[in-house]
C-alpha cells in the first residue's frame, strides 16, 4: 500500500477565459489532515468540485487509491470513497436529520422496487439499523442533535446544520473527507467545539484521510499536520503551518507584495 | 413504544370521516343551485373551522397511531356512498371519475410531488392509457385486464421517450417540454384518423372473466346501476395506487426522490443517480396516468381528443397544488371539489378554468402549501420508539 492516497498531475480547470487550477500538483498523504489555504478566488473549492467530478478538468490527472479517477461521474467518485462537505449548506431542510444522514449512506440502501415497496420487514429491520448508527454518529457530534433525528434539518441551527452535513459526509465511512470551510458562518466556540468532534471522530478511524479548506486560521493551526497554499490556481508553498506562515510568498498573497525601499 | 393516542382521537376521525361522508352525500344529491352553493359555502367555512381548531392534527395522531385507519375509513366511505347512490347512474359516475383522477394525480405526486419532475402532460399520459385501450379493444377476444394493464405500460413507454429530452434540462426548460408534448398529444389525435379523428372512438364495457361490468346488478330485491361495478373496480386500484404512492414515498426510494428533487448536486456527489431516479418517477408516475385513462375510456364507453387537452393537465396540476404538493392524501379532496363543483353547476361549466385560475391564485396567496401540506417522512408510522 502506497502512502499516498490522492494525486494530481497538472491539474487544470478553465472557465471561459479565467484560469482557475493552473496545473496544480498536489499530493494527500495517507491518513493526515492536510490544511487547503489561500485567499479568495485562489482555486480551493474548485479543487474539490473537480476532485469529487463536479467539474471536468480542462487537463491533468487525478489519481485516488492508485486508479484514475479523472473525469469520472460523482457517482463513480463517491462510489471510489470520496465525500465531502459543502462551502454554503447543501442540507434537504424540508427533510429530517435522519433523511439527511442516510442520503450519505446511499451507497449502502440502494435496493430495488420489490425490496422497497413489498419487502417491507426486510426494511424495516435495515431502517432500525440505520437509525442506531445515524443517532451514534450523530451523538458523537452533540447528545442535542441524537434526540433530534427526526426533526426537520431546517429547525436546526447553523452548527447542527453543519454537524449533519458532517454526519452525512461520513456515514458511509469515506476512506477521503473533504471539508470546504466548516467553520464559516459560525463564533469561534462554535468552530473549536467543530474541529475536538473531528478530530474524536477521527482518533477512532485512523483509515480516514481528511482535507480541509479554512480561513480561519487558528483551526488550521490546531488540526492539521501539513498545509498546501494555494494561489491562483497553483501550489506556492507546502509544509507544516508555522513554515507556510512565514513564507514571503504565502504573506504576499495574503497581504500584497511588500513595499520595497 | 409511543403511547396509544387517547380513544378520543379516532373517535373524532370516525366521526370526522362520517361527516365528510354525509357531506358529499347531500352535495351529489343536491338538486337546487342555490342548495349546492350554500353547501360548498358551509363546506368551506367548516374546513376552516377544523383547520383552526387543530380537528385535523386529532385525524393525524389517529392515523399516525393506527396507519390503516385512514384507508379502511376512506373505503368504508366510498361504500357507503355506493349504498346510498345505488340505482343513480349520475353520481356514481362522478365518484369514479373523481377516484381515477385521484390515481392520475397520486402519478403526479411520484413525478412532481416527490422527484420534482414538474409534469405538464398527465392528460397526455392519461389519454394515452385511454386510447391504448381503444386501439386494443378493437383487437378481438383481447382480454381486457390486458387492455388495462397495456395502458399503463404503454403511457409508461411513451414518457420513457419523452424523458430523453427533460433529462438535459432542468426546471422550467422541462416544464415546458411536457407542455409542449401536451399539446401535441392532443393535436396529432385530432389529425389522425387511424385514432377516430376529432369524432374520437368508441369502447366497449369492461368484461373481466366473465363480470360484465355494463349490466345492472340485481341483489335480491335490490337494482344497482351498473356503474357500481365500476366504482368497486376504482376503488380497488385508489387504494392499490395510495398503497404503491405512500410505501415508494416511506422507503429508501422516496428519499432518492427527495434528494434529487432538492438538490441534484449533492445527490450526485452522494452517490445518488440523477437521471436514473428522475426515470423511475416518470415511468411509475405515467403507468399509474395510463391506467386510470385506460379504465375512465371504458367506462364512458367513447373518447375524443378534447378530453385530453392541455387544460386538462393544467386541471391535474392544480388538484396537487389544491391538496398539497407531495402529500398524496391531500390529492383525495382536492380531486374531490375541482371535479365535483363544476359539475354541480352546470352555468359555471364554461367559466371553470377561470374558476381553476382563481382557485390556485387564492391558494398560492393563503395557503401556499395546499390544503393538506406534506409532513416529514416517517418510514413507519407509530412503531418508531
Amino acid at each position: 500500500m502506497s502512502a499516498t492516497l490522492l494525486t494530481c498531475r497538472g491539474l487544470t480547470m478553465t472557465f471561459g477565459g479565467l484560469t482557475a487550477l493552473d496545473g496544480l500538483d498536489l499530493t494527500v498523504m495517507r491518513g493526515e489532515i492536510l490544511g487547503l489555504i489561500g485567499p479568495n478566488g485562489s482555486g480551493k473549492t474548485t479543487f474539490f468540485n473537480v476532485t469529487t467530478g463536479l467539474y471536468q478538468p480542462s487537463a491533468g490527472t487525478i489519481e485516488f487509491g492508485g486508479s484514475d479517477i479523472t473525469r469520472l461521474a460523482p457517482q463513480r467518485i463517491c462510489r471510489a470513497g470520496i465525500a465531502r462537505t459543502f462551502q454554503r449548506s447543501r442540507l434537504c431542510l424540508p427533510l429530517t436529520v435522519f433523511d439527511n444522514i442516510m442520503i450519505g449512506n446511499y451507497l449502502r440502501t440502494d435496493h430495488g422496487l420489490a425490496f422497497n415497496v413489498l419487502r417491507r420487514q426486510a426494511l424495516r429491520r435495515q431502517l432500525e439499523a440505520c437509525v442506531e448508527r445515524a443517532r451514534a454518529l450523530a451523538t458523537t457530534f452533540s447528545a442535542g442533535l441524537g434526540t433530534r433525528l427526526f426533526d426537520a434539518a431546517g429547525t436546526l441551527d447553523m452548527i447542527d446544520r453543519r454537524r449533519v452535513e458532517i454526519c452525512r459526509a461520513l456515514v458511509n465511512e469515506p476512506r477521503l473527507l473533504l471539508l470546504d470551510e466548516p467553520s464559516a458562518g459560525m463564533t469561534h466556540g462554535e468552530t473549536r467545539e467543530l474541529m475536538d468532534d473531528l478530530l474524536q471522530v477521527r482518533g477512532r478511524s485512523t483509515a480516514l484521510t481528511i482535507v480541509i479548506i479554512e480561513h480561519e486560521m487558528r483551526v488550521i493551526e490546531r488540526v492539521t499536520e501539513r498545509c498546501v497554499v494555494l494561489n491562483y490556481g497553483r501550489k506556492i508553498a507546502e509544509g507544516a503551518f508555522r513554515e507556510v506562515a512565514r513564507d514571503a510568498r504565502v504573506q504576499e498573497a495574503y497581504l500584497g507584495q511588500a513595499q520595497t525601499a | 413504544m409511543r403511547a396509544a393516542p387517547p380513544a378520543i382521537d379516532v373517535a373524532v376521525a370516525v366521526a370526522g370521516v362520517a361527516a365528510l361522508t354525509a357531506f358529499v352525500w347531500l352535495f351529489l344529491a343536491a338538486e337546487n343551485v342555490w342548495l349546492v352553493v350554500a353547501l360548498i359555502t358551509v363546506g368551506a367555512a367548516a374546513g376552516s373551522l377544523v383547520q383552526r381548531g387543530r380537528g385535523n392534527a386529532r385525524y393525524g395522531r389517529a392515523l399516525a397511531a393506527y396507519p390503516r385507519l385512514g384507508a379502511a375509513l376512506g373505503m368504508l366511505a366510498v361504500l357507503a356512498l355506493a349504498i346510498a347512490f345505488r340505482d343513480q347512474p349520475y353520481p356514481l359516475l362522478m365518484i369514479c371519475t373523481v377516484l381515477l383522477f385521484i390515481v392520475a394525480c397520486f402519478g403526479l405526486t411520484i413525478q412532481t410531488g416527490y422527484c420534482g419532475i414538474v409534469n405538464f402532460a398527465g392528460a397526455a399520459f392519461f389519454g394515452t392509457g385511454a386510447y391504448t385501450a381503444a386501439a386494443f379493444a378493437a383487437i378481438h377476444g383481447m382480454p381486457h385486464l390486458v387492455l388495462i394493464v397495456a395502458g399503463g405500460l404503454i403511457a409508461a413507454l411513451v414518457g420513457s421517450l419523452l424523458i430523453l429530452p427533460v433529462l438535459r434540462t432542468r426546471g422550467y426548460y422541462a416544464a415546458l417540454i411536457t407542455i409542449a408534448f401536451g399539446i401535441l398529444f392532443s393535436t396529432f389525435l385530432e389529425v389522425n384518423n387511424a385514432l377516430g379523428g376529432p369524432q374520437g372512438l368508441k369502447l366497449p364495457g369492461i368484461d373481466l372473466f366473465g363480470w360484465h361490468f355494463n349490466r345492472d346488478v340485481a341483489i335480491g330485491g335490490f337494482r344497482l346501476s351498473f356503474y357500481v361495478n365500476y366504482l368497486l373496480l376504482c376503488l380497488v386500484l385508489t387504494l392499490l395506487a395510495y398503497a404503491f404512492v405512500r410505501r415508494v414515498e416511506r422507503s429508501w426510494i422516496g428519499l432518492a426522490f427527495d434528494a434529487v428533487r432538492l438538490d441534484e448536486t449533492a445527490a450526485a456527489t452522494f452517490g445518488i443517480g440523477i437521471a436514473r431516479w428522475k426515470i423511475a418517477a416518470f415511468t411509475f408516475g405515467n403507468f399509474l396516468c395510463g391506467i386510470a385513462g385506460a379504465i375512465y375510456a371504458m367506462m364512458q364507453g367513447f373518447i375524443a381528443p378534447n378530453n385530453f387537452t392541455f387544460g386538462d393537465s393544467l386541471i391535474l396540476v392544480s388538484i396537487l397544488i389544491l391538496g398539497g404538493l407531495g402529500n398524496p392524501l391531500g390529492v383525495i379532496p382536492a380531486a374531490a371539489i375541482i371535479i365535483m363543483i363544476p359539475q354541480k353547476l352546470q352555468f359555471i361549466q364554461e367559466y371553470r378554468f377561470l374558476l381553476y385560475g382563481v382557485l390556485v391564485i387564492l391558494i398560492l396567496l393563503f395557503r401556499p402549501e395546499g390544503l393538506l401540506p406534506r409532513s416529514v417522512r416517517d418510514y413507519f408510522p407509530a412503531r418508531r420508539g
